[in-house]
């Protein structure tokens, strides 16, 4: 017999969540107040009220919850904390009218929190300074995910304390997520240990390159997050080559598996420069900026410029942050398709980046071939083999299901976009640089352009596409399917 | 000597005979009366039913005036749990525990203190282990090793096309031009020790010594093309196989390995990531024929069931296959088998025998005893090799002036880093090293008990 669905304790746990956004809220507030922005501040605080009133009642409601958990739980009470946090997020954009639809104002959020980038702003730098702190905060908050951040601060767990790892895995991006030390809170305080540390000296270096402490601040969050809002209107492109270079850098940092710092710390450093998908990872930036700067090279006065741009452009999109230093709408067909293969690739598993993940394309990759060689020898058995050590088929078997949703989501988002009547470029670059939380595409939602022009019915299905891109399908899925609210 | 066996399976009965043949006070402890019930029908020992590992079998068995124990049941943790027992009750014991589980192979070495194991045996790893000796000396039948590897004995099969067929042995060197001796000859299930007047015949087989270098010479002067295997098919995915292609991968050979079993398969193709593993039954001529028994260099045969082993070897003969090693567990001294093409003949359970006589032997005469020991000849002649030290009578003497037992010849003397195949002005000083060859029924202990004074 199937054990009901424990609504109460994924209410409770909706409840923290929100708590903790509310709190998440008061630096944003601080900022309004620090900049005289009256209007924007009292937005934050009537959203605050609101949202804690929420949770309030949340957590009364199910202040006798039981604490038995399952994997089911886990990946819905992931899909809609996700859901909800966008829903209350907007609400600060949405009050203070500076966003006056709410479907924009949701946009905007998910855009955010799912480390998207893809804005329904057209003049960024009319906005207030506390929202555009709390816009870019939500970048930093996405990347490492909220519900980890939970597991390592709320002493959540009772008797059934396995449970958490349902969490991690249901957020934490890849194809076999683990824990790296025993004790779920300690693995989780390790991730966001790592991940405040990288972003402190992201902005350290930002701050020598003499870009303002705001500045820094926000941009260190959308890189960090690999999200990609930006707070001028041109993205990246009026800022010196340093910091164009220190972004590059950081960007392509935060695309890594956090596990291989975490190495790093326990001074394994062979076991780091062992493992296949750091190996292909690098691979595939160093070799993409090659060819996109050897294909570019006519476009820019100098090789030092075009070797610039064309670094930044593959690190922007290959750990799906989204930040631009050109528009590179305007480039050749063929660096464009480059750029357009990296946005499905993503970057490591395990990194705050979205998209297929390095790691999936090597298993369907191994797994490819194997199937070829198993036509012509049938009887020979084979392992897929990742560092070595041999791939459980469960996992294989999860990674070619995950492609066919990935394939299946893009297919039926695209159709449903396309009703807008944008150009087909427009489109299949929309959904992917959301469904991969990119953040720019081509064309008409080129890094120059924005996603303001769609209907609502498009951002909705973008708003998922940003959801199920982020956590890798399954729990959005999950929310979707009827068997989850089917009562035994 | 007072000596404990405990599981009377394979290794244990083999040791048994071998033991009581040396004189040797047995007791036999095992689970199943039965088995000790026909322990005793065959041998000369006493008999405990019982856990090995208890400590109160082994009281009754005797534990604490014994001077060794041997653990060869076919559990590994009993094995070891018996030899730590054991030890525990008879701080002097001697142990020797059968391990052989791979994962244990690294504790068994390494922590062999705290088990109380004085020397752990692997029948399956050395079995492995001569098997890759085999298809690195390509041509050879079996091939053993003396003096660090300087000095080898090997065996070769006289076919009708072989010019040495009809020659006699005191005119082979026109032939091979090597300096090798013919120290042993099987001819029809007889062990001949032969002198210059023995004539070669078909389907003898020689057993040669000399250095791999002359070795080689020799092959070639005979017309034996030998090349070291690239391609070795393996059928069966026991632990030997395990090993054997662990070994192999170092030399750089491509292993095939056929099993039938499917989640061994995965197993396998699991922990070895370079080979070939084919899920399928090695006893089809066809499936044999699809995987391409023809196109290599080398087969063996490592399949649970004798008669299989027997079947593929043969089969792999047919499709003109260079090397064959069969592996047998319980027909290894069956004559019907000496005019079947089977090839190379390996016994796990012999191979392990051995080595653990070769031990006792020397526990039981440390001064001037045999380095090592080698059964050759399916057990009937013996090979050893023994440095030369002050005690040794006739050192610096001409070899044609001492006089040796009838069943005893100096095969080969090592001596500064230089191999002579002695002759009658030979000698050996202190410090070198002589390899004997004589008869298995008239074992000798000592280097002096080979002279007739």
């Amino acid at each position: 017999m199937r054990n009901a669905m424990n609504y109460k304790l994924i209410g409770k746990i909706l409840g923290f969540i929100l708590i903790i956004e509310a709190l998440f809220l008061i630096p944003a507030w601080g900022i309004s107040i620090g900049y005289h922005e009256h209007n924007a501040a009292f937005s934050i605080l009537k959203s605050q009220i609101i949202i804690l009133l929420v949770a309030a009642v949340l957590v009364f409601v199910t202040r006798n919850a039981k604490h038995n958990y399952y994997a089911k739980e886990g990946l819905v009470t992931t899909g809609a904390a996700w859901i909800l946090m966008s829903l209350m997020g907007a609400l600060p954009f949405y009050i203070s009218r500076e966003i006056p639809s709410y479907v924009d104002a949701v946009f905007e959020v998910a855009s955010g929190f799912t480390t998207t980038g893809s804005s329904i702003l057209t003049d960024v730098e009319a906005m207030s300074h506390g929202l555009l702190y709390w816009r870019s905060f939500t970048h930093w908050v996405g990347g490492m995910g909220v519900l980890v951040f939970l597991l390592a601060v709320v002493p959540l767990s009772g008797k059934n304390e396995g449970f958490t790892l349902h969490i991690l895995r249901a957020e934490s991006p890849g194809p076999s997520v683990g824990k790296l030390v025993p004790r779920m809170r300690q693995t989780a305080t390790i991730l966001y240990v790592i991940y405040i540390a990288l972003t402190v000296l992201n902005v350290i270096f930002l701050l020598i390159g003499g870009m303002p402490l705001f500045d820094s601040v926000c941009h260190a969050f959308g890189t960090a997050g690999t999200g990609g809002f930006g707070i001028k209107a041109d993205s990246f492109a009026s800022y010196s080559p340093y910091l164009q270079n220190v972004t590059t850098v950081f960007m392509l940092l935060f695309g890594v598996n956090f596990s291989c710092y975490y190495l790093l710390l326990l001074k394994r450093v062979k076991d780091v420069f062992r493992d296949e998908e750091l190996r292909t990872y690098i691979a595939i930036v160093v070799i993409s900026t090659l060819l996109i700067a050897w294909n570019i090279s006519g476009l820019y006065s100098t090789f030092g410029e075009t070797l610039r741009h064309s670094a930044f452009q593959v690190a922007t999109i290959i750990s799906t942050t989204g930040f631009a230093t050109t528009d590179f709408d305007q480039w050749p067909a063929f660096s464009k398709a480059i750029l357009l293969l990296l946005m499905c690739c993503g970057a490591s598993a395990g990194s705050t980046g979205g998209g297929m993940k390095v790691a999936r394309l090597i298993l369907l990759f191994k797994s490819g071939r194997r199937n070829f060689h198993q036509n012509m020898h049938p009887s020979e058995i084979r392992k897929v083999r990742v560092n070595g050590a041999s791939v459980d088929e469960k996992v294989m078997s999860s990674v070619n299901g995950y492609l066919v949703a990935y394939v299946f989501i893009i297919v039926v988002s695209f159709f449903l976009v396309s009703l807008d009547g944008f150009s087909v470029e427009t489109n299949i670059s929309a959904v992917l640089a959301t469904f991969n939380n990119i953040g720019p595409g081509f064309a008409a939602v080129g890094p120059t352009c924005n996603f303001s022009a769609y209907s609502n019915l498009s951002k909705i299905v973008m708003i998922f596409d940003m959801l199920a891109g982020r956590l890798e399908i399954l729990p959005i899925m999950v929310l979707f399917s009827r068997s989850t609210w089917k009562k035994n | 000597m007072k000596i404990l066996i405990a599981g009377g399976g394979k290794i244990g009965s083999c040791l048994t005979e071998q033991l009581t043949n040396e004189g040797h006070e047995l007791t036999v402890i095992d689970c199943s009366t039965a088995v000790l019930e026909d322990m005793m029908e065959k041998y000369d020992v006493i008999t405990v039913a019982g856990n090995a590992a208890s400590m109160s079998v082994l009281e009754t068995a005797g534990v604490k005036d014994a001077e060794l124990f041997i653990a060869a049941t076919d559990m590994d943790e009993v094995n070891m749990l018996a030899c730590m027992t054991a030890h525990g009750m008879n701080p002097k014991l001697t142990t020797i525990g059968r391990i052989r589980n791979p994962e244990y192979r690294i504790q068994a070495y390494e922590m062999r203190d705290v088990f109380g194991l004085t020397m752990a045996v692997n029948p399956e790893k050395q079995a492995a282990h001569e098997i890759a000796r085999l298809l690195n000396f390509p041509g050879f039948l079996s091939v053993d090793s003396f003096a660090k590897g300087n000095v080898e004995i090997v065996e070769l099969k006289i076919d009708a096309k072989n010019p040495l067929n009809g020659t006699k042995l005191s005119k082979m060197s026109d032939i091979v031009h090597a300096q090798v001796l013919v120290c042993a000859v099987q001819r029809n299930g007889q062990t001949i020790m032969p002198d210059g007047n023995f004539v070669i015949r078909e389907n003898d087989q020689l057993f040669f010594t000399a250095t791999p270098t002359n070795l080689t010479q020799m092959l070639k002067n005979i017309g034996i093309i030998a090349k070291k295997a690239k391609r070795v098919l393996i059928a069966g995915g026991g632990r030997i196989s395990y090993y054997l292609v662990k070994e192999l991968e170092k030399s750089g050979m491509d292993c095939t390995i056929m099993e039938s079993d499917e989640e061994r398969c995965h197993e396998l193709a699991d922990i070895l990531p370079e080979c070939t593993v084919i899920h399928g039954d090695a006893s089809s001529q066809e499936f044999l024929d699809m995987e391409g028994v023809g196109d290599s260099d080398a087969v063996v045969t490592l399949t649970g069931l004798d008669e299989l082993n027997i079947v593929i070897s043969l089969y792999a003969n047919t499709r003109n296959v260079s090397q064959v090693v069969t592996k047998l567990s319980h027909a290894e001294n069956n004559k019907i088998l000496d005019s079947l093409q089977i090839g190379a003949v390996i016994s796990p359970k012999e191979l392990a025998g051995y080595s653990i006589l070769r031990y006792v032997r020397a526990m039981q005469n440390q001064e001037g005893s045999a380095v090592s020991v080698h059964r050759i000849a399916g057990g009937k002649i013996e090979a050893l090799e023994f440095k030369v030290d002050k005690d040794t009578k006739h050192r610096g003497e001409p070899l044609r002036n001492v006089k040796t037992k009838s069943n005893v010849l100096i095969a080969s003397i090592f001596s500064h880093g230089k191999v002579d195949i002695p002759s009658g002005n030979s000698r050996f000083n202190e410090g070198d090293t002589v390899i004997v060859v004589t008869t298995a029924d008239a074992p000798i202990y000592n280097l002096n008990d080979i002279f007739e004074d």
